[in-house]
């Protein structure tokens, strides 16, 4: 599934919204989302999951093809870990 | 690092505010927003989004765990579990630079 086919879903659930709405929902969700973990908060969604950012220290990486050292900077990477009841369906599976 | 906590109600109330929809109707679309996608990874099915990032599905094999206290050894079931890759956007948003030009994933 594909940004612009939830947006597809979404709108023939609900004939009443214009498309360019349902757009702009689908994109306040998620520019909401990268907002707040920019800002360093974390974002707890019940039953989906939560979204977080972890801080990784500066290290001497290297570059695989010539097997020189780099060096990395301290950086910080979004995390997502799915809530309980996302956990258990997608386990569960289609069953 | 300090971490205030973004809510659905925070969420619903930006939807509310930027579309202009009732906040009930905001409230309800989040909610289907993210049953559709739920949904999706049910099924198994990948989710992506562009310029956020990719929610897949990935089959996990049995192997052997121990339980940390105890020692004992236990069985962990094959299991299929949920994994996000940021886009490289998303990358570098939260790290305050500047997005890849043209900049999707990968």
């Amino acid at each position: 599934m594909t940004k612009s086919e939830l947006i597809a879903e979404l709108s023939e659930a609900n004939p009443h919204l214009l498309s360019r709405d349902v757009e702009a929902i689908v994109s306040t969700i998620f520019n909401e989302i990268t907002a707040a973990l920019s800002r360093g908060e974390r974002v707890e969604l019940r039953g989906f999951g939560a979204f977080t950012i972890k801080k990784r220290d500066a290290r001497t990486g290297r570059n695989p093809r010539t097997g020189e050292a780099v060096p990395v900077d301290e950086k910080v990477v979004p995390f997502f870990k799915a809530g309980k009841e996302l956990r258990e369906r997608v386990n569960k599976g289609k069953a | 690092m300090c971490m205030n906590t973004v809510t659905r109600a925070h969420l619903s109330e930006t939807i509310y505010t930027q579309v202009g929809l009732s906040r009930n109707e905001s409230a309800g679309l989040l909610d289907t927003v993210l049953e559709r996608m739920s949904r999706a990874l049910q099924e198994g099915e990948s989710v992506k989004i562009s310029g956020f990032g990719t929610f897949s599905v990935r089959q996990k094999g049995k192997r052997i765990g121990r339980n940390p206290k105890t020692g004992i050894e236990v069985p962990i079931l094959p299991r299929r579990v949920l994994v996000f890759r940021p886009s490289q956007v998303l990358k570098a948003y939260v790290n305050h630079q500047t997005p890849p030009v043209g900049g999707d994933d990968e």
